[in-house]
C-alpha cells in the first residue's frame, strides 16, 4: 500500500500554471540581466559617493 | 453573474524596449545641456558628484520619457513618426511603462537629493512634473502654444546641472534656459510644418494645424528673431570668449537667413526640414563651444596659475 501511494505521489501533474514561449523565457532573462547590472550601478554608486563624502572618516565614528 | 478575467500574457518586452521608452535621443540633449550648466558653474564640484548628478538627471529625463509614453501611447498609435513605439507596439504595457516611470523618477530625484543636493532634486522634481503634469496631460492636446510652454521642462536641465555645483541658480543658467525655451518653438514648428497631417490626425493641436501654413512660418520668424541675440547673450555678459559669441553670431545668423526662407516658402518644405536640421546643429554648437570655450579658459588659467608659480 505504501509503495503504490509512493509511486502514485511520483506520476507527473497536469501542469496548469503559464508556460512561457521561448521568446517569453529569453526577454525575461534578457530583463532579469539588466536589473541586476542597473543594481550594480547603483551600489557601485553610493559606494564612491560615500567615499567621496565620507573618505576615511567612515570607519573613525565614535563609538 | 459571471466574472471574466483578462488573460495577463507574460511580457515579451526585451531591454531594447525599455531603453526606448527612455527616449535616449531626448536624454542625450538633455545630459548635454545639464552638463554644460554644471561646468560653467563657479566653484568646484568632486568628479564623482559630476557624474552622479548627470545620472540623476539622465535618469529623471528618461522617467519623464517613459511616463510621456504611458500617457500619450493613444496619440502616439495614431502617429506614423511614434506608431513604433513599444506601448503602440504592444511589447510593454501603459501600466509597465507608467510603473518603469514613475520608479525611475522617484530614484532619481531621491538619489539626486541625497548625493547631491536638494535644490538640484527639487529642480529635477519640478521638472519631471511640468513635463508630464503640464506639458503632456494639459497642454499637448488642449493649445498650440503647447511647445511653448511645454519647453520650459527641456530648457532646465542647464540650471538643474549649475544647481548641482552652486546649490542654487543664477543669471548664467537662467540665460541658457531662455536659449533652450526659444528655439523649442522654430524647432518643433519647422518640423509640425511637414508632418502636418501625422498631428492632425492624432488630435494634436499644433500651430500649423489650428492657425495654419502661413501663421506658422510668421511666427518661426519672431522666435527666431528673439532666439539670435539670446544666443550671443553669454558673451555679452562675459562668461563665454570671443570664439564662443562668434559662433553664435554666425549659426544665429544662419538661423534669421533660414526662418526668412521658411517664411517666404510657399511650395514644398524643404526650407521647414533644412531649417529642423540646423537648428539642432544651432543647439549642439552654441553648448559644444560654450563648454570648449571654458575648458579651455579653465586649462589656460591653470597654465598661467602654474608659470606664475
Amino acid at each position: 500500500m505504501t509503495i503504490m501511494s509512493d509511486a502514485m505521489d511520483k506520476e507527473p501533474k497536469p501542469e496548469t500554471g503559464i508556460r512561457l514561449t521561448e521568446q517569453q523565457l529569453r526577454a525575461r532573462r534578457s530583463r532579469s540581466i539588466a536589473i541586476a547590472l542597473a543594481l550594480g550601478a547603483f551600489v557601485v554608486v553610493i559606494f564612491l559617493v560615500t567615499l567621496v563624502k565620507l573618505g576615511s572618516s567612515v570607519l573613525t565614528r565614535p563609538m | 453573474m459571471s466574472v471574466t478575467l483578462a488573460r495577463i500574457e507574460p511580457s515579451i518586452a526585451g531591454v531594447g524596449d525599455y531603453v526606448a521608452l527612455l527616449k535616449p535621443r531626448v536624454m542625450s540633449l538633455v545630459v548635454f545641456t545639464a552638463l554644460v550648466g554644471l561646468l560653467i558653474a563657479p566653484g568646484h564640484v568632486h568628479p564623482v558628484i559630476a557624474l552622479t548628478a548627470l545620472l540623476c538627471i539622465a535618469v529623471g529625463a528618461g522617467a519623464a520619457g517613459a511616463l510621456n509614453m504611458w500617457y500619450d501611447a493613444d496619440i502616439d498609435a495614431r502617429m506614423l513618426r511614434t506608431a513604433g513605439r513599444p506601448i503602440p507596439q504592444g511589447r510593454v504595457t501603459p501600466g509597465e511603462a507608467a510603473g518603469f516611470g514613475l520608479t525611475l523618477a522617484v530614484f532619481a530625484v531621491v538619489t539626486l537629493g541625497l548625493l547631491v543636493n536638494w535644490v538640484a532634486a527639487s529642480l529635477l522634481a519640478f521638472t519631471i512634473a511640468f513635463y508630464i503634469v503640464i506639458y503632456t496631460m494639459w497642454l499637448k492636446r488642449s493649445t498650440p502654444q503647447n511647445i511653448v510652454i511645454g519647453g520650459a521642462a527641456g530648457a532646465l536641465p542647464p540650471i538643474i546641472g549649475w544647481a548641482a555645483v552652486t546649490g542654487g541658480v543664477a543669471v548664467e543658467p537662467i540665460v541658457l534656459f531662455l536659449i533652450i525655451f526659444f528655439w523649442t518653438p522654430p524647432h518643433f514648428w519647422a518640423l509640425s510644418l511637414y508632418r502636418v497631417e501625422d498631428y492632425a490626425r492624432a488630435g494634436i493641436p499644433m500651430l500649423p494645424v489650428v492657425a495654419g501654413e502661413a501663421e506658422t512660418r510668421r511666427q518661426i520668424v519672431i522666435y527666431t528673431l528673439i532666439l539670435a541675440p539670446l544666443g550671443v547673450a553669454p558673451w555679452f555678459l562675459g562668461y563665454a570668449g570671443p570664439l564662443y559669441g562668434i559662433a553664435a553670431l554666425a549659426t544665429g545668423a544662419a538661423m534669421i537667413v533660414l526662418a526668412l526662407r521658411v517664411r517666404a516658402e510657399r511650395q514644398g518644405h524643404a526650407a521647414s526640414k533644412q531649417m529642423f536640421g540646423f537648428s539642432i546643429l544651432y543647439l549642439f554648437v552654441l553648448f559644444a563651444v560654450l563648454l570648449a570655450d571654458r575648458l579651455w579658459g579653465g586649462l589656460a588659467a591653470q597654465a598661467v596659475s602654474h608659470f606664475a608659480a
